[in-house]
């Protein structure tokens, strides 16, 4: 039944473009909303078996080069799916007062949408870089058409970033099939590659996934990325697709090559924790807000290659929360940032926002910001502690010594969400404005939309079992952990 | 063998020029000639299709002369298809004035097609040749009225006559070297001596004419002129049928004639033969053609130097050889062609429309024709080997046949090469498509249109408007589904 979230979510692209204008923001929801309740379904469902990638459609494609449609499910895709689930309904949400090409606006945006859904099931490689690569082109128009602050260049930024990724990612597919004899996700993670094949052909699939996901120092597309967007496609660069590359490297680089992950680990290990100090140390100084966010993101997912780099369950289990607790926190931040603040004030400068008394004007706005930084930050309580705390513990056993220089981001990391905050929300500038700025107020949609956000991270937050429970299984089934 | 006997398998191209006459006359004498010749194309074609379809599995003529095999059938089958899709973009061209003799033409050049693949003997692939580039040499001039059209004429004829003599010299010589000029002989004479420098000269001089006709780098200098000069058909009739049945006729050559000093192209391993050539020539296409690609400003020059890329990648699959490397050379080239007619056709609708075939023609594309713009867009995600369509599968098939040849990966080098094209090829067609979808309209009548917007009639329109959404969606099946045309081509291999 999971496969249906990829075909509703297509269909509701089509459906988008062929129905008159004023439906599309529905439409649009509605195929989000059924792909959510689709996953929550299956998440809830307990008859079904996470802790192993298990077929749910297979069907021959080309049977010549050994192509099946195929799709699988275990425990971390059904979480990404989840947080995809949520981050669209959200994204939708926020922008549902498109009035610019509404229609080709929610077409690109679901395209997204459902090329992440077919990543997150796809167990055939070719399937999963054929969804892979749709992704990119939709993400470039919603963020060249749609964007804001010097938006072509960062959508041809990301856009070329995520190519040069997909080509690294095109000669790792083509390696594992030649080699392997297969495009099956399950019977490669069976077979045992040549140890030099693996040498060159991990770093080369793992790299070009990491992209991605954010990686020092191929990170760059990010920030200006996310400024560029539209706050529905920030929303989803930092919810889904960034998750997009975590997800892949881990699924198809470390599990199909044991060996070659081995050799690269500490590498690994150390772009990680250099993303996460530089980029933290970096979001300390910028003055746009969504440039503080977009380098938080950097800083966030350099978490989940630090978890992937632990090599136990516990450390990978962790990265996979993080990944569902940042999708979650990322949109939550751009929502604000771009739609709550950006939309009305059409400044993100920190200093100029600092004398709008944006607290009384927009107090719905400052709660929610509160909120998302608490989370951001690691604050106990929310998804991101619980996620980050994971990971940590994860790496203790194995990399003690990248815990500790991760404990000097993590501070860096408190004081530029706070130093945001208070310039944003609570800082002193207030006297030279005489009374709040007439600003129109938060609508309901933007109301609900965030409210989803929040309630996701604190659920998870203070009951992480609940997703930890689908992720450590399925985690533990990975051969690389063997 | 009597002259019935060879009628009877000669019918096909038989078929093909009586409708060129028969074009050609209801063009001189019909007042509306512009709407009866295409028709009696069409019908001709389908006759010939027909008779295609008739023939016997397997025939071979005087030593490989023709040769009817189902390989050779299903390429004459694609290249006349590819011709007759190149005759609706005739109606956006109005300088052409007799379009009788224009269509008659386009059905020679179809002839030429048809014997090139459908023989196996270096005097009549010449022959084929010849006739050929004759036909696409006054095609390319066709339009009096422009002068660059005679100058990708003149420039095409140059360049052609002396990849031609090149040809024809390198031929004397393997002929001389092995005393025969069937492909199946010569490929049994050579596996008996060794690589003298005279045959390797005439095997080099041999490949240079199939360079230029796939306009492989350092061969390539006629294209951009005669890809941006042509009339539309033209060029697109050059980027297409041309380029598969010079694809068919050159596997053919290397994997039969000359098969046995097929050398290695192996990267540090590299043993002299035909594929360490054509391996020189795919890297150096690949790479001048995208780099080259990356600063034009003209929607056609950056087709024909993307062409000089892909025709790099095609070769690719030569290199690597054997029956899976031949079949996905062909998959590649014969989806390459389908997507270039309809580059091309939306080029021609939108030079009608805006004045001008330079990028800013297209800027704002989108909002004035949603419809060209989402077609042109499957046409160039296409070329860039974007999922999920037919030439993402042609270059996956491409890449991994190719990974796969030689020990031990030797041919990794030029996959990489390869990918790292394809990787800046994304950047120049990227830049098209946001003119059409970011940019706002430019002004009708601006200082970047060379010529009048043209109306067209409304059947002009349909039929131009048709056959574009058939191309489209013939890209977007053969994504889907590439089974349908693979598993043809692979199981007419022998």
């Amino acid at each position: 039944m999971i496969a249906w979230t990829i075909y509703i979510t297509f269909a509701g692209a089509i459906v988008v473009l062929i129905l008159p204008r004023f439906l599309a923001s529905w439409t649009a929801l509605a195929t989000t909303l059924a792909g959510f309740v689709i996953s929550a379904a299956t998440f809830f469902c307990n008859s079904v078996d996470l802790a192993h990638f298990n077929t749910i459609v297979r069907v021959p494609w080309f049977p010549a080069l050994g192509i099946n449609y195929h799709l699988a499910l275990d425990g971390i895709s059904l979480v990404l799916i989840l947080v995809t689930g949520i981050a669209a309904i959200s994204a939708v949400l926020f922008s549902w007062d498109v009035e610019d090409r509404a229609k080709e606006f929610f077409f690109w945006l679901l395209l997204v949408v459902a090329g992440s859904y077919g990543v997150f099931l796809s167990a055939d490689l070719f399937l999963l870089f054929l969804f892979y690569e749709l992704v990119i082109v939709p993400k470039y128009f919603l963020i060249a058409i749609f964007g804001s602050t010097n938006k072509e260049y960062g959508a041809m930024k990301l856009t070329l970033y995520s190519f040069f990724g997909g080509a690294l990612v095109f000669l790792g597919i083509i390696a594992a099939y030649v080699s392997g004899g297969s495009l099956d996700l399950i019977e490669l993670s069976k077979f045992q590659f040549l140890p030099q094949l693996q040498a060159w052909a991990f770093p080369v699939l793992f790299l070009g996934f990491a992209v991605l996901a954010g990686i020092w120092p191929l990170h760059t597309w990010a920030p200006t990325g996310h400024v560029a967007a539209p706050t529905a496609g920030s929303m989803l660069l930092a919810g889904i697709v960034m998750k997009l590359g975590a997800y892949a490297a881990l699924r198809v680089a470390i599990n199909l090559f044991p060996f070659g992950f081995q050799i690269w680990r500490p590498w690994i290990a150390v772009l990680a924790v250099v993303g996460i100090v530089y980029a933290a140390a970096v979001a300390l100084r910028q003055r746009d807000l969504k440039f503080v966010i977009g380098y938080s993101s950097v800083s966030h997912m350099g978490f989940v290659l630090l978890g992937f780099a632990t090599a136990n369950a516990i450390g990978v289990s962790g990265s996979v929360l993080q990944i569902f607790s940042h999708g979650v926190i990322g949109a939550l931040l751009f929502a604000v940032a771009g739609r709550m603040i950006y939309r009305r004030t059409h400044t993100r400068e920190l200093d100029a926002l600092a004398t709008m008394d944006l607290r009384h004007a927009l107090p719905f706005a400052a709660f929610t910001f509160v909120i998302a930084s608490a989370a951001s930050m690691g604050i106990p309580g929310f998804s991101g502690f619980a996620a980050e705390i994971t990971i940590l513990i994860g790496a203790w056993k194995s990399l003690p010594l990248a815990v500790w220089i991760t404990g000097v981001g993590m501070v860096l990391m408190a004081a530029f969400t706070l130093r945001a905050l208070k310039r944003a929300f609570f800082d002193v500038d207030v006297a030279s404005t005489t009374s709040a700025p007439e600003l129109p107020p938060i609508t309901i949609p933007e109301k609900l939309g965030a409210s989803l956000l929040m309630f996701a991270t604190l659920a998870v937050g203070l009951y992480p079992k609940l997703l930890l429970d689908r992720i450590q299984p399925a985690v533990q089934a990975m051969r690389f952990l063997k | 063998m009597n002259y019935l006997d060879l009628l009877k398998l000669a019918a096909p191209e038989t078929v093909v020029v009586v409708t060129a006459l028969a074009v050609l006359t209801v063009g001189l004498t019909n007042a509306r000639a512009s709407l009866f010749c295409p028709i009696v194309a069409i019908i001709g074609s389908a006759l010939a299709v027909a008779a295609i379809l008739k023939l016997p599995t397997h025939a071979n003529l005087f030593g490989g002369m023709l040769v009817i095999s189902p390989l050779n059938s299903l390429f004459k089958i694609v290249c006349l298809v590819l011709a007759l899709l190149t005759i609706p973009l005739i109606s956006s061209e109005k300088s052409l004035r007799n379009p009788g003799e224009y269509i008659a033409l386009i059905l020679l050049g179809a002839v030429g097609l048809m014997l090139l693949v459908g023989s196996e003997e270096l005097l009549m692939i010449f022959i084929g040749l010849e006739l050929l580039g004759l036909s696409l040499y006054v095609l390319a001039a066709f339009d009096k009225t422009d002068i660059r059209s005679a100058e990708a004429g003149l420039k095409y004829f140059l360049f052609g006559s002396t990849a031609s003599a090149f040809t024809l010299f390198g031929i004397s010589l393997v002929y001389g070297m092995s005393g025969t000029t069937s492909l199946a002989l010569i490929g049994q004479k050579l596996t008996t001596t060794t690589l003298q420098p005279l045959l390797a000269v005439g095997i080099v001089m041999t490949l240079v004419g199939f360079a230029f006709k796939i306009a492989a780098a350092p061969f390539h200098l006629w294209a951009p002129d005669a890809y941006q000069g042509a009339p539309i058909p033209s060029s697109a009739f050059i980027a297409s049928g041309s380029k598969v049945a010079s694809f068919v006729v050159l596997g053919k050559i290397v994997l039969v004639g000359f098969g046995p000093v097929h050398g290695s192209a192996d990267w540090h391993a590299m043993i002299a033969g035909w594929s360490p050539v054509l391996a020189v020539l795919a890297a150096l296409s690949i790479l001048l053609g995208n780099f080259v690609a990356l600063a034009q400003t003209n929607l056609r020059r950056l087709l024909a130097y993307s062409a000089v890329a892909h025709g790099g990648y095609t070769l690719l699959g030569i290199i690597a050889g054997g029956r899976d490397g031949f079949s996905a050379t062909l998959f590649y080239t014969s989806v390459y062609a389908v997507t270039l007619i309809g580059a091309f056709a939306v080029v021609g609708a939108v030079r009608r429309e805006a004045g001008g075939d330079d990028l800013q023609n297209f800027s704002g594309l989108a909002a004035r024709s949603p419809f060209l713009a989402a077609c042109m867009s499957i046409f160039l995600l296409s070329l860039a080997g974007l999922p999920p369509l037919a030439g993402f599968f042609g270059k996956f098939y491409l890449f991994s046949t190719a990974f796969r040849a030689g020990g031990n990966h030797g041919l990794l080098w030029l996959v990489v090469l390869a990918l790292f094209g394809s990787f800046i090829s994304l950047y120049y067609y990227l830049i098209p498509l946001k003119m059409m979808f970011v940019d706002s309209p430019s002004e009708p009548g601006s200082r970047h249109s060379s010529q009048m917007p043209v109306r067209l009639g409304l059947t002009h329109r349909f039929v131009a408007n048709a056959t574009i959404a058939l191309l489209a969606a013939a890209v977007l099946f053969f994504g889907v589904m590439p089974q349908t045309l693979a598993d043809r081509i692979i199981s007419s291999l022998p």
